[in-house]
């Protein structure tokens, strides 16, 4: 990294929400128009010349992050601001038209699936060259020297043999390649690389990151690489910003993330990675259950509900209840179930956010006794250390969680992490 | 277009032969109809030799070899200028609807919203009405600018089939709208127009072909129709299968089967063949569709083997 770090792309409280559409009924009526909140407030800042990777699971929002630096979706709120060395400052996220299409000289970016990112019906000469056609950069001899060039520098050689081909005439390796040699033609300042290598074999996979390694120094390119895979990370990436639910929650030097990872989620991504040895296999707390709904994050810190390290202020609330309720019946025989499911009575408006939430309909006490119960089942259950008080209401209870602190990334050593455990 | 013309022949089955029946019949008539003023004795309107009428009602003959009918015009002379007026009619009317509703499909699948909502609805209003109807009022609307003649056929026709070339690129648009290669080209920057000319035209328009065999072999028919009616091409524009149909009809029933005959063959050989050619493409060229011919390998003789039957 370069000791003064010079800022290429500044993304400041970068909002990307998308609207749902509803059932047939809601849509007639105009009712419940509900979005999701892909990316929920990012601040990042990219140097020139270094490899900032973005890393999260499917549906952290990662994806729609990168293409909100190009400028291919909409921002809500906040903004990209690209410092280009001559024209200074240009605000990414508020372009259009014509002025974001220009931008495109610097920007670009290289697509996750290479079979499906090359026009299937031109060739790899008329693909490679057509962004010099698009911003009449070259034609005749110039276009085809410089095309001949970008191919021999994302090593499609010799040059000849792959002009005239058609996508459908090469391998998933060379069709990424050349999707690279595209992105690299106009020699662009900064390049978004959303999970190049994950459709490629794992013997290319390798060979495509060296590649783009080797263009990084010949052009002093600067990368967004965005992945799943943090094996990949390690090797490639300068920086690490880790994702989850459209928030970043730890972002710092890659050898300080995989030395000394903060957050709870970057440690659980860590453990999750594959060992080379059987021998060595260590028992992993992964996180338990799914990403939950973009669309109405948990209270709190969203990753609470997985977390293995979670506290009293992490935003307990009413679904954690009836998650745990849930699972608790999964464990035990149908009489039980049956008999317990007529004393907590309806969970469904548990699924609405609630820090008080009632349950139970079959008495105060029987109920608080079934809670005891489960309590005593699993004692470790982080959700318990959320509860201040359970009252009596009426035939059922009321359990008062505590007020929940959304973290906010703060710095802790060399890195930045979003986690109440970090204040 | 060689690889093309190789996938057709190593398909299997008589899908080949359908769309090889098909294409020669077709041949046939497209040689007639180009050496109609050679091939053809007579001219489409001519009734008169040597200011002599042509006889009314004449059997075939060796000089009339198809007859004449009511009108003095002689058959074989009016088939072969037929089929010369039904390709002009079937090409002009196919070439203007893919110009118009193609380009039509592509804007209106990519650009969406509004735009697409009111073509889609036109164009469905214009689809639902009974083809031949729609003939019918675009030929009189068109009879006072154009006249009786082929341009005026054509176009009429062409109303008809501009919402299918319309909706089949328009879907198959909506689909390819959403592919990773045309958000890489709006990542490099192209225009609108361009994604549209360069990423979307080449890979939707491959529907067409098939449809607009298919689309020929109706368009002939609704041709004939309109001038069976009396609302298609007049006799001393052009000759016309369905005109000369209608007004053989009344002979037909008194016994006299020639002026019928000749003209309704050509009619119904023409579909055929177009129709064959349609279904041949369809089945050949469609890669769902078809079936691969397997061919065996046969590799060189060894010496030992010559040797030994030797």
């Amino acid at each position: 990294m370069p000791t003064k770090p010079e800022p290429v792309l500044d993304i400041r409280d970068l909002v990307v929400h998308f609207q749902l559409q509803g059932g047939a009924l809601s849509r007639l009526l105009g009712l419940g128009v509900r979005t999701v909140k892909a990316v929920d407030g990012v601040n990042l800042t990219l140097a020139r010349g270094e490899v900032l990777g973005v890393v999260g699971e499917s549906g952290s929002g990662k994806t729609t992050l990168g293409r909100a630096l190009l400028g291919l979706v909409a921002t809500t709120d906040g903004e990209v601001v690209y410092h280009d060395r001559e024209r200074g400052e240009r605000r990414v996220s508020h372009m259009r038209g014509r002025e974001l299409r220009q931008l495109r000289t610097d920007l670009q970016m290289v697509f996750q699936d290479p079979h499906a990112a090359l026009n299937p019906s031109m060739t790899i000469e008329e693909a490679v060259g057509h962004p010099l056609v698009i911003h009449g950069i070259a034609k005749g001899d110039e276009l085809r020297r410089r095309v001949g060039e970008a191919l021999e520098r994302v090593g499609l050689a010799p040059v000849e043999r792959f002009l005239s081909k058609y996508p459908s005439d090469l391998s998933g390796g060379q069709k990424q390649r050349a999707v690279i040699a595209r992105a690299i033609i106009l020699d662009p300042e900064v390049l978004v690389a959303d999970e190049p290598v994950s459709m490629l074999d794992m013997s290319v996979r390798a060979k495509i990151l060296q590649l783009m390694l080797d263009l990084k120094t010949d052009l002093g390119l600067t990368y967004v690489y965005i992945t799943h895979d943090l094996a990949s990370a390690k090797y490639f990436c300068d920086r690490i910003a880790i994702m989850y639910l459209g928030r970043v929650v730890e972002v710092g030097p890659t050898e300080e993330v995989f030395a000394n990872p903060r957050h709870p989620y970057t440690k659980a991504l860590l453990k999750a990675i594959p060992e080379p040895d059987p021998e060595r296999m260590v028992p992993r707390d992964l996180p338990r259950g799914e990403i939950p709904d973009a669309a109405v994050p948990p209270l709190g810190c969203s990753f609470h509900p997985r977390c293995p390290e979670a506290t009293s202020i992490c935003g307990w609330e009413s679904r954690d209840l009836r998650a745990l309720i849930e699972e608790h019946w999964t464990r035990g025989s149908a009489e039980t179930y049956a008999r317990e499911r007529d004393l907590v009575g309806d969970l469904e408006h548990l699924d609405r956010p609630d820090t008080r939430p009632r349950v139970g309909a079959g008495g105060a006490l029987e109920v608080r006794g079934l809670l005891a119960e489960m309590r005593a089942e699993d004692p470790d259950e982080p959700l318990w250390l959320g509860v201040d008080a359970i009252d009596d209401d009426g035939d059922g209870v009321r359990v008062s969680f505590h007020p929940g602190e959304d973290p906010q990334l703060r710095a802790a050593g060399d890195v930045d992490v979003a986690c109440v455990l970090y204040p | 277009m060689g690889s093309f013309f190789r996938g057709i022949w190593n398909t299997k089955g008589q899908a080949r032969w359908i769309l090889l029946v098909g294409v020669v019949i077709t041949l046939v008539f497209i040689v007639f109809a180009v050496l109609a003023p050679w091939v053809a004795p007579y001219d489409f309107n001519q009734t008169k030799l040597d200011g002599a009428k042509l006889p009314k009602l004449a059997p075939p003959s060796g000089t009339y070899w198809f007859g004449t009918n009511d009108q003095f015009y002689d058959i074989y002379s009016r088939v072969v200028w037929g089929a010369r007026t039904a390709l002009e009619v079937i090409v002009l009317s196919l070439v203007i609807s893919i110009v118009i509703g193609v380009p039509l499909g592509i804007a209106s699948g990519f650009i969406g919203g509004w735009f697409d909502r009111i073509l889609v609805f036109v164009n469905d209003a214009i689809y639902s009405l009974p083809s031949l109807l729609l003939a019918i009022v675009f030929s009189f609307l068109l009879r006072g600018p154009l006249g009786g003649g082929v341009t005026a056929a054509a176009l009429s026709i062409t109303a008809v089939y501009i919402p299918q070339y319309f909706r089949v690129v328009r879907n198959t648009t909506v689909s390819a709208r959403e592919a990773t290669y045309v958000e890489a080209a709006r990542a490099l920057g192209a225009k609108p127009f361009t994604i549209m000319r360069k990423y979307l035209f080449g890979n939707v328009v491959q529907s067409v072909p098939v449809l607009g065999t298919l689309n020929a072999a109706d368009a002939l028919g609704t041709l004939a129709a309109l001038g069976f009616l009396g609302f298609g091409i007049q006799p001393n524009e052009a000759s016309e299968w369905g005109y000369d149909l209608s007004r053989a009809l009344d002979d037909a029933q008194a016994g006299t089967w020639w002026p019928t005959l000749f003209p309704g063959l050509a009619l119904i050989l023409l579909i055929t063949a177009l129709t064959l050619v349609g279904e041949g493409l369809n089945e050949t060229a469609n890669p769902a569709l078809r079936r691969r011919r397997l061919r065996p390998v046969v590799f060189p003789r060894r010496e030992q083997d010559e040797e030994r039957t030797r």
